[in-house]
């Protein structure tokens, strides 16, 4: 009796260790967001400076060049302005982002504590572990590529999450129903939100090479921070380069869902509201993987559709949880 | 032979081929060829198969497969549909006219993915003879301009013009590049398993449907209720309800019996009343004694997410509530019923609805309906409410009916009766007579007609479920082929590089000349892609850099 009250004792303290990381979090992203939007602003002057640099650059190698072979030419125009600006503000972007995301894993980590079990039962667990995915994909991908410009579009839709999960989903710390008791709970869920949050980032980028489309094709004069963005073409490219990691990933977590379904419900497919969406996305998806090598289809078409996929994600994950009757149905609000 | 846009040509799929050439054909209406009825199939094949149409099938999939998650699907739940149609009597007839209960088996969402399959089979089957001459075959020639290929580079080292075309060989070869060799150049293919994987996840998309639909016509399945200490035997007549396959013979299932000694049930009981999390169930185990075909018996649990598999069939706990033990005697003290009788569970208290049917009472039969709550309280306007889920303080809540429970010999739910024979019991006061009953206790009917009494203890039953689907490993093992082949195909890259070597040119010479370096030679690598690559550039980097390297002496 005793061992148990303690026991509950400590998952109060534990998870309301974890809620404080996540408000905390809350805090340091929020500063982290506005650090990338001071380093957004300032980007036209830098690109200013920059291009004003680099002609005099050029017209230096063009004066001393003399072989004129290709090689030495094209090293010419990249390789020269190699001491760009120091993005300061940035740079203080990605400390607190860094800082950020550990807050927000050490959340999940000590929600996880509290419930003796991975914390993925409920819209609140699912919100903060797939925010937690988002920032930490990001920021391992910053590790290898200078990608401080997109800061701003992760940290955004993350912080954003944080606060729904504060706010709107928060759930008590409790036990699983049975249905949910499973190992497939964590695999299946854990690679759902996973893909998520890649997918997450996949509509960013394909949000922005929608505007940087219209940015560059001169039809919008707003935007002038896109500048400081890559060329639409390349952040299609990121773009669909992130969405062929998360597809793979939707596609297991379809096969898992339909074994655990098979586990728990005695049958892998059985059109609940939750599956039919579930599937719906990903027929989206594929779609848009079509759509790409499809001729006749640019790849703004394809990128509505996949804008139109993650318009998908976000009704399975907020209308479907919460509305839709169905065996799914442990929103835990 | 010629030159590049030959190579990228014979890169592009061929459905985006077809797909423009019967554009062309069907784009300017007036001109359009007189095709003739197997002119006309091949058109219609054609457009069938063409990757536009296999993207607006897959979109319209998508859109189709919507409704079924906002209305309620008779196959899911056909109490809500009927609940649908009586509370919306204008606009549900209409979705019903239009399928909209019965949406994935509907004629429209059918014919959306029977074309989607034919369009997807017209693809596999051209694109796999394409691909498997393709692996057959050599690469092709390298083309005489290199610099025409979207990413090449291009050193001078100093070797011979041998020993760079072994390299280069030896380099390709390292990494699994097809070779085709000539004097001045090599010609490498790789990635032919993107093709492998692509296709492979195509053919694996039919083998799934095709096992699902072999789930539907050769898969069955049995739901029974069975109290705590009761008995079931798998034979069609002991099924409460049996959903078989079309090509199913329910007769020749494999007998096996089963034994329920006990339910494990608990509920939350350690948050506050008021959190949403308060009476959730938290886990059902049913501990049972299974006999086989041969009369071998064995103890086993039952619990969510843990089926047990018996006589070629799984068998799952998918439900539970409470079988109270309910006596009614006649007023000579004679025992008229006893059983334990399943309550059907109305939310998640446990406020059960459930019937008792004395066929035997006489002269009148009686019929007793109402409800089981394990935890009773009294709410102002709804009346008997549970407060939990488990049991604390159970009553039975019951009216009472005096006639005939079956009229016209039809069958009717085990748990309501049908009163239009009947007529309701009035207590002294003129009122319909309710009974209250705790366990233990004896409730007397009016004017001698008997008693009701509820056993002490009282038992729960479990809902299993027997379910056999013959398809379902086909279609995991089809899912899983399907996912390797999609890793495969979005991962690997199909590439071509060319590596063609010359003397290096004259105006380099003259200062090698005086190293008397007569063996120096220009190499350059093209590289060509199919599909995206934006790696390729550095790949074409790497080759030659690893050329170089082997050869020895980087000019
Ligand atoms: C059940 C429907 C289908 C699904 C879910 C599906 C899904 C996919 C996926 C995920 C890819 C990978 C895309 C990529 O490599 O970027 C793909 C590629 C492809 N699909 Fe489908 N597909 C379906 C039907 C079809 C049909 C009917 C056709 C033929 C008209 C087709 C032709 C192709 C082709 C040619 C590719 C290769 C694209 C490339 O990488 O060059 N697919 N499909």
């Amino acid at each position: 009796m005793i061992t148990q009250m303690l026991a509950r004792e400590t998952s109060t303290a534990l998870s309301d260790a974890s809620t404080n990381s996540l408000y905390a979090s809350a805090v340091v992203l929020t500063l982290a967001m506005l650090s990338f939007g001071v380093d957004l602003a300032q980007s036209p002057a830098r690109a200013a400076r920059e291009s004003a640099r680099r002609t005099t650059v050029v017209q230096d190698s063009a004066d001393g060049a003399g072989d004129g072979s290709t090689a030495v030419l094209t090293r010419t125009e990249t390789g020269e302005p190699a001491v760009p600006e120091k993005r300061q503000w940035a740079g203080i972007g990605m400390s607190l982002s860094w800082l950020g995301a550990f807050l927000l894993i050490a959340c999940v980590v000590l929600r996880g504590a509290a419930v003796h079990r991975p914390p993925l039962g409920n819209m609140y667990e699912f919100a903060t572990v797939g925010a937690a995915f988002t920032i930490a994909a990001y920021l391992l991908w910053s590790l290898k590529r200078d990608v401080r410009w997109l800061g701003i579009f992760v940290v955004g839709p993350v912080l954003l999450v944080e606060m729904l999960a504060a706010m709107v989903f928060y759930t008590d710390a409790t036990q699983l129903m049975p249905s949910l008791k499973s190992y497939w709970l964590s695999i299946h869920v854990t690679v759902a939100t996973l893909s998520i949050a890649l997918f997450t980032i996949g509509f960013s980028l394909t949000l922005l090479h929608l505007i940087q489309e219209r940015v560059e094709a001169g039809s919008t004069e707003r935007f002038a921070f896109m500048k400081a963005l890559p060329s639409s073409e390349r952040l299609e490219r990121l773009g669909y380069s992130v969405h062929i990691i998360a597809f793979p990933l939707w596609t297991f977590t379809l096969i898992a869902g339909a074994i655990w379904a098979q586990e728990a419900w005695g049958h892998y497919w059985n059109w609940d509201p939750k599956e039919v969406w579930t599937f719906v996305i990903w027929v989206v998806y594929a779609a848009y993987l079509h759509a790409r090598v499809t001729a006749g289809w640019n790849s703004r078409r394809a990128s509505y559709i996949a804008l139109a996929g993650f318009a998908c994600i976000i009704v399975n994950y907020c209308v479907v949880n919460v509305f839709f009757v169905g065996q799914h149905s442990y929103s835990g609000l | 032979m010629t030159p590049p846009d030959d190579l990228t040509a014979a890169y592009a799929t061929t459905d985006e081929d077809r797909t423009s050439t019967s554009s062309k054909g069907s784009g300017d209406g007036p001109t359009l060829p007189r095709l003739g009825f197997l002119g006309g199939l091949r058109w219609f094949w054609r457009q069938l198969t063409s990757m536009r149409t296999a993207l607006f099938l897959l979109l319209l999939l998508a859109i189709a497969a919507v409704p079924g998650s906002i209305w309620p699907q008779r196959g899911i739940d056909a109490v809500r549909v009927s609940d649908y149609l009586a509370q919306h009597t204008t606009i549900g007839p209409w979705l019903d006219r239009f399928g909209f209960f019965d949406v994935y088996s509907s004629p429209w969402f059918a014919a959306i993915y029977l074309l989607l399959v034919v369009s997807l089979l017209g693809c596999i089957l051209p694109r796999t003879k394409q691909h498997w001459q393709n692996i057959r075959s050599q690469p092709p020639k390298a083309p005489r301009r290199l610099e025409r290929l979207p990413a090449h580079t291009s050193a001078t080292v100093d070797a011979s013009h041998d020993d760079v075309l072994a390299a280069a060989r030896e380099v390709l070869r390292s990494k699994r590049f097809r070779l085709r060799v000539q004097d001045d150049a090599v010609s490498g293919e790789v990635g032919a398993l993107r093709e492998t994987g692509n296709l492979l996840f195509h053919v694996s998309l039919v083998v799934v449907i095709v096992a699902v639909a072999a789930g539907h016509v050769l898969g069955w399945r049995g739901d029974v209720i069975v109290p705590e200490g009761g008995d079931f035997a798998s034979t069609v007549t002991q099924y409460d309800t049996i959903d078989p396959g079309p090509w199913v013979d329910v007769a020749g299932l494999t007998p096996w019996s089963l034994h329920l000694d006990k339910l494990h049930v608990s509920f939350e009981d350690g948050v506050p009343t008021d959190s949403p999390q308060y009476g959730q169930p938290r886990s059902f185990t049913a501990d049972v004694t299974t006999g086989d075909e041969d009369g071998r018996t064995e103890q086993r649990k039952i619990s969510v997410n843990h089926p047990i598999n018996e006589g070629g069939a799984s068998v799952y706990l998918l439900g539970n509530g409470y079988a109270p033990v309910v006596t009614v005697r006649d007023k000579a003290g004679k025992v008229l019923y006893r059983k334990a009788t399943p309550f059907l569970p109305q939310d998640n208290t446990y406020k059960s609805v459930g019937a008792v049917k004395v066929t035997g009472a006489t002269p009148q039969q009686l019929g007793f309906a109402g409800f089981f709550v394990p935890s009773l309280d009294f709410d102002d306007r709804m009346g008997p409410i549970s407060t939990f889920p488990g049991l604390r303080k159970p009553a039975l809540v019951l009216t009472a009916f005096e006639g005939d429970l079956f009229p016209d010999g039809r069958p009717q739910s085990v748990y309501t009766l049908n009163t239009a024979k009947m007529t309701q019991l009035k207590g002294a006061n003129g009122q319909p007579l309710r009974l209250l009953v705790t366990p233990g206790q004896t409730v007397q009917l009016p004017g001698g007609q008997g008693s009701v009494t509820l056993e002490k203890t009282i038992p729960r039953w479990a809902g299993l479920s027997v379910r056999s689907d013959p398809g379902k490993i086909p279609a995991l093992v089809g899912a899983l082929a399907g996912l390797a082949g999609l890793v495969m195909s979005l991962t690997l890259r199909r590439r071509r590089v060319f590596v063609r070597v010359a003397p290096a040119p004259s105006s380099d010479a003259s200062s090698a000349a005086a190293e008397g370096g007569e063996r120096r030679t220009l190499v350059t690598v093209g590289g060509l892609a199919k599909g995206e690559d934006p790696r390729l550039g550095a790949a074409v980097e790497e080759i030659l850099a690893a050329i170089s390297t082997r050869t020895g002496r980087p000019a």
